[in-house]
């Protein structure tokens, strides 16, 4: 047992080291290091370009999306040197939030589902960020329960016609391309009338609108669709089979090994280790005490576990499924963590904004965001299910609608 | 980075595995449970035989030499067998002190005994209710000869040495607590059974009056001692929790297979699998913080005090978690004396205190993370 | 707002006092005041016999049945009134607690009037103690699920079968029974709900060893029992509507005080020196107390709601359903933390352990007070369907005949 790496895992550590040392964006790291929980604000800069700009270096040296295959813009790297990109690009991954559903979700299922050509076409632009790609899977009538979907695709000679909403779509305004799934066969049961496609998104029709969220940011989008048209070459899958497909995608959202998950529990650790209460600094409090421990064993709880599923990726083996806990507990343990440290500032706690409230406001911007980390990419609950069914193998919930033609669903809950 | 046990390390838990549901079913742990022994006899030989007792142990006193991460999946699958021997008292907390401060002598003349079996020893270390500090040591030495009372000490009834941890001065200073080894055998010692929540394992009240005694390393080092056995004791019973953890979060699992109510498998009702996924992922947690500490303890990292703590913390909750919603799982037959939940609760709530509370372990987690900070 | 008695209800309690003052059983006063931990009252039934017998001389015995049964006819806060008079020595009236509140209620809704006068005084005054015989190893939380199985023979019902979880089976007179007569329909349509003799032949009663080491329930086993027909309770197959009214008063305590270990470990806190001083000058101490603090005053409130709805002849609300849910985790909880505040110490048990080993003995009994009569699961189920008015779960078993029901799981 230790925590060393191969010695050619350091080899490629060592290169990835020099290359980044001599190539990162360093004025932003200060920013990009403080920033907390997606709010990333680099200072007389647009991080949009600041991102593509990156992107676009890593690419060309080879270090974009390193394990695609080369032909698709990648670097043909193993799991475990992705890994290992991953911590050496440390504060800089940061700036590849925006591409991060394109290239870890549209990607695997366009080389999954796309011609050769299509493969050759897109995904290198993907890869370099040149492209950005959104998801567009959740819809108002369909959340944890994605193949609720109502967007219809209709045949109409070699196009299909889109007509319908999305909703929790993530860049989707400054995206090139989009991957769509949508019902094309509503009298069959709801797993089986789906059908996947990309789509380039100025086609006509499309609209954009971005979702004031409950902490008053806009991350998300709605996209409209009304008469798009879509040509049958971008269908990705065959007709029908697009909840197969969406699997793909979907599967790929939970892999993010190696990955740290935010907990809040730094963040706190430093703030109590620096406030002075009453009675003498707030470490030194047995209540402060007491509960900074429960969180402490839970944030170590989780590197380790990634450490775990590292260790088996460096094997060559597949991890096992621990590795599916790490969004489960931090998303709660964050909004406990905030809730309090909030506590911990007494009356003055209620302010926010970095002039007005303590460590910059951070606690109380955790706060409002963290509610939504429970529920995006799958809720509390559907992660409890997913444990419960693929981990310790119970059965899974009864379904009243499996066998039933999605358009006899019933679509109120009440009268 | 290779932050797993080896495959060797796994046969060896295979193997500790095979042997323990052999020799170790539950109906040979309710013999003591029953009081119908103080520990299984035979079950001891065996693990000495196996070798398991003697893991840790250099080859030179009789051990197999093998190591720290070797003892620690053996420890697992004695917490996941609720294996009712001395095992705990005599490896975890006895063997440690000698290897760590013991003189060439006091290893000779007892650590091989240790792995053949033959010799069980503890710690004498609490003296009624309290945590584990220097000013809770009230027993005093006095030219090597001991007076005072010690309890609980975990299997004191039926040990056959203990190390005590005994005052030698009252400066207030860590180094007034000295430690010393005690041959129960001789005269001056007196034993009392106590009553406990895990009847399972042994527990006394061991009374020292002019006991011979021979100091175990340097008199001044004492505490710092002791805090390095309770260390490394912390994380060998934090796998024997995750042990308890994973076998408790199985039973619920089948019985939620198993059992019918509604006309459906209770484990398809959400409550009852959203319970059970729960309890896996504080096994999870506990298991790789575990993990964590094994490698602390394998490498002596400057690491291992805050290891230990995280590792005994998590593992007291996910142990503890586990086995009371194990019993909610089972309904009332979890609660018959017939079906096993009850002992898997027991044995977790005695170990969640055995080495010190869980207050006093965050206490500790927080003080050694603030020095680390700090330095 | 006030906590004060209506005219009429401090005449009541003035009545009720002076006669509690002048009758009760002083000198078991300590002894039920502060019982031995882990300690029960089996075999000192009769204590709690000659204090019912008392009781129902005076007219106080079941005060607010009907006067013809044996009661006094109280209204519904006049028994709460008397339940809070009364104080420790209401623990005597344990034996009683099933035969009055959930036998005695069943009878009276369904028995005939010869029967009802016949064995309802008994009950009343404790001379004759019943028992509830409806869980079996195979329906639990799914109580319609029971397999106890009664056939039709000349005028008898001839019973077969297996009940467990049994309170007081051991020393009860009389039971009600609830049994399967049609396995070919709907599981909820097959039942019938007797009341029987429990001399009668072929009643064996075997007491459950329980994991704290007590015995307070039996398995009752019936093989060929004899029950007459006269004793049914209710149409044939109507039992699971029979069944409603005895578990409807099983939830239907209102002003009884739910114990949750709060007083116990706030007083103990208050009396432990820890390393740092007394435990209660401890922040995290405190934290703790003050968050259980609130959840025992909460349900302590919440009871006084039921109980001013009670005086003002409204039916109380829904509110005091929570109180076994809250006060069933809390003790477990409770009791882990009183036991973490005596280090290593705590895990001794009994006369070795601090404070007699009250929170040892709550710790091993507290995962009861979770399961027995509704588990946490389906208390929750209960508030959400029938307070918050959600969905019931899907019954896959709703529509098909009892004995096509799965009863393996793999």
């Amino acid at each position: 047992m230790n925590f060393d790496d191969t010695p050619q895992e350091a080899a490629f550590r060592a290169q990835a080291r020099e290359w980044i040392a001599a190539n990162a964006p360093k004025q932003y790291e200060d920013d990009l290091r403080k920033a907390s929980l997606g709010r990333v604000q680099l200072k007389g800069a647009n991080i949009l370009e600041v991102a593509k700009a990156w992107q676009k270096k890593k690419a060309d040296a080879g270090w974009a999306v390193p394990h695609w295959p080369k032909d698709y813009g990648g670097r043909g790297a193993t799991p475990i040197e992705r890994v290992i990109w991953q911590q050496e690009e440390g504060v800089f991954g940061k700036l590849g939030a925006l591409f991060i559903i394109g290239q870890g979700m549209c990607g695997p299922t366009m080389m999954a589902f796309a011609s050769e050509d299509q493969k050759r076409h897109f995904l290198p632009p993907l890869a370099s960020g040149e492209n950005v790609w959104c998801q567009l899977f959740s819809e108002p009538a369909g959340g944890s329960d994605v193949a609720g979907l109502r967007t219809r695709a209709e045949k109409d000679g070699d196009d299909w016609i889109i007509n319908g909403q999305k909703i929790w779509t993530s860049g989707a305004h400054y995206s090139d391309y989009g991957i769509l799934i949508t019902r094309t066969d509503p009298t069959v049961p709801k797993h089986k009338g789906l059908t996947m496609f990309f789509l380039d998104m100025k086609s006509p029709g499309v609209e954009i609108k971005p979702i004031k969220q409950a902490n008053g940011q806009s991350e998300f989008n709605e996209v409209y669709f009304t008469d798009v048209r879509i040509p049958d070459a971008q269908r990705l899958g065959a007709v029908g089979d697009g909840w197969n497909v969406s699997l793909t995608t979907l599967m790929n959202e939970r892999m993010s090994i190696g990955a740290n998950v935010a907990t809040g529990f730094p963040e706190l650790f430093e703030f109590a280790n620096t406030l002075i209460l009453d009675d003498g600094p707030a470490i030194d409090n047995a209540a402060v005490r007491s509960k900074l421990a429960n969180w402490a064993v839970r944030a170590s709880g989780l590197k380790y576990t990634s450490f775990r599923a590292i260790s088996a990726l460096s094997k060559g083996e597949r991890p096992g499924p621990e590795n599916s806990i790490g969004k489960l507990v931090a998303g709660s343990m964050i909004q406990d963590v905030a809730t309090y440290a909030i506590d911990l500032q007494g009356a003055a706690g209620v302010m926010s904004g970095a002039d007005d409230a303590d460590a910059g406001g951070k606690f109380q911007a955790m706060l409002l965001r963290s509610p939504a980390t429970r529920v995006e990419g799958g809720t509390d609950e559907i992660l409890r299910n997913i444990i419960a069914e693929r981990v310790l193998g119970l059965p899974g919930d009864i379904r009243v609608d499996k066998d039933v033609p999605f358009n006899k669903i019933p679509t109120k809950g009440r009268a | 980075m290779n932050f797993d046990f080896s495959d060797d390390q796994k046969q060896l838990r295979d193997e500790a595995r095979k042997f323990l549901a052999s020799k170790c079913p539950p109906k040979a742990v309710r013999q003591v449970l029953d009081g119908k022994a103080l520990y299984d006899k035979e079950l001891w030989k065996g693990l000495a035989e196996m070798g398991f007792i003697g893991v840790a142990i250099p080859e030179e006193f009789g051990g197999t030499g093998a190591g720290h991460l070797e003892l620690c999946v053996v420890a697992e699958e004695m917490g996941r067998a609720l294996a009712p021997v001395p095992f705990s008292s005599t490896v975890y907390l006895a063997a440690e002190a000698l290897m760590l401060a013991g003189t060439e002598a006091q290893k000779q003349k007892w650590l091989p005994k240790i792995a053949s079996g033959e010799a069980i020893g503890t710690l004498a270390l609490f003296e009624g209710s309290g945590n584990p500090t220097p000013k809770s040591i009230k027993l005093v030495a006095n030219n090597n000869t001991l007076d005072g009372t010690k309890k609980p000490v975990p299997d004191g009834e039926i040990a056959d040495f203990a190390i005590v941890a005994a005052r030698t001065a009252s400066t207030g200073r860590d180094s007034d607590i000295a430690l010393f080894i005690v041959d129960l055998m001789d005269g001056g010692v007196t034993r009392k059974a106590l009553t406990s929540v895990d009847p399972s394992r042994n527990q006394a009240e061991i009374t020292f009056k002019g006991a011979k005694a021979e100091p175990l390393g340097a008199a001044a080092d004492g505490w710092s001692i002791l805090s390095q056995v309770l260390d490394r004791a912390a994380v060998l019973v934090a796998f024997e929790q995750v042990g308890g953890s994973d076998r408790a979060l199985e039973m619920g699992r089948d019985y939620a297979l198993d059992r019918i109510a509604f006309g459906r498998q209770i484990g398809s009702f959400q409550a009852v699998k959203h319970m059970l996924a729960d309890m896996y992922v504080s096994a999870t947690l506990a298991r790789s913080n575990c993990y964590y500490g094994a490698w602390a303890l394998s490498t002596n990292a400057s690491e291992l005090p805050e290891a230990a703590a995280s590792a005994r913390i998590s593992a007291t909750q996910a142990f503890q978690h586990c086995s009371k919603n194990n019993i909610q799982v089972h309904g009332g037959m979890g609660f018959t004396w017939e079906f096993d939940c009850h002992m898997y609760y027991r044995r977790s709530n005695a170990l969640a205190l055995s080495l010190g509370s869980l207050s006093y372990w965050e206490d500790q987690l927080i003080e050694r993370m603030r020095k680390k900070n700090a330095a | 707002m006030n906590f004060d008695d209506t005219p009429q209800e401090a005449e009541f309690r003035k009545v009720a006092r002076a006669w509690i003052a002048a009758n009760a059983p002083k000198h078991l006063e300590d002894e039920l005041t502060n019982p031995k931990p882990g300690a029960t009252r089996d075999g000192k039934l009769a204590e709690s016999k000659a204090w019912q017998k008392k009781k129902a001389e005076g007219g106080w015995a079941c005060l607010h049945w009907p006067k013809e049964y044996g009661g006094r006819g109280a209204t519904p806060i006049e028994r709460v009134i008397w339940q809070q008079e009364e104080g420790v020595y209401d623990k005597l009236s344990r034996p009683f607690a099933i035969g009055q509140g959930m036998c005695g209620p069943t009878v009276m809704a369904y028995a005939s009037e010869a029967l009802k006068q016949t064995y309802l005084p008994p009950l009343a005054s404790g001379e004759k103690v019943w028992c509830q015989l409806f869980s079996e190893p195979a329906g639990g939380s799914d109580v319609a699920g029971l397999r106890t199985r009664a056939e039709k023979d000349g005028d008898d019902w001839i019973i077969n079968g297996q009940k467990i979880w049994t309170s007081g089976a051991h020393y009860s007179d009389y039971g009600i029974l609830i049994t399967r007569t049609d396995p070919n329909v709907a599981k909820h349509k097959g039942l019938t709900m007797f009341f029987l003799d429990m001399k009668s032949e072929g009643v064996e009663v075997k007491p459950i060893k329980q994991a704290n080491g007590m015995q307070e329930f039996n398995e009752v086993f019936f093989t060929n029992v004899r029950i007459p027909d006269s004793q049914r309770l209710g149409a044939v197959n109507d039992g699971w509507n029979v069944s409603l009214t005895t578990l409807m008063n099983e939830r239907m305590s209102i002003g009884a005080r739910v114990a949750t270990g709060f007083p116990e470990l706030f007083e103990f806190c208050s009396n432990l020196m820890l390393d740092d001083g007394v435990a209660i000058d401890n922040p995290d101490v405190r934290s703790k107390l003050a968050s259980w603090a609130v959840k025992n005053s909460g349900l302590t409130y919440t009871s006084y709601r039921s109980i001013s709805a009670l005086s003002k002849g409204e039916r109380p609300g829904p509110e005091n359903s929570i109180g076994k849910l809250v006060s069933g985790m809390m003790m477990q909880d409770i009791a882990t933390f009183a036991m973490d505040l005596q280090g290593a110490a705590g895990l001794l048990s009994g006369e070795d352990a601090a404070a007699g080993g009250e929170f040892q003995a709550l710790l091993l009994s507290s995962p009861s007070m979770r399961i027995a009569g509704g588990t946490d699961e389906i208390l929750r189920n209960i508030i959400a369907e029938r307070v918050l008015g959600l969905p019931g779960d899907i019954r896959v078993d709703k529509n098909v005949p009892f004995n096509k029901i799965a009863t393996k799981g793999r």
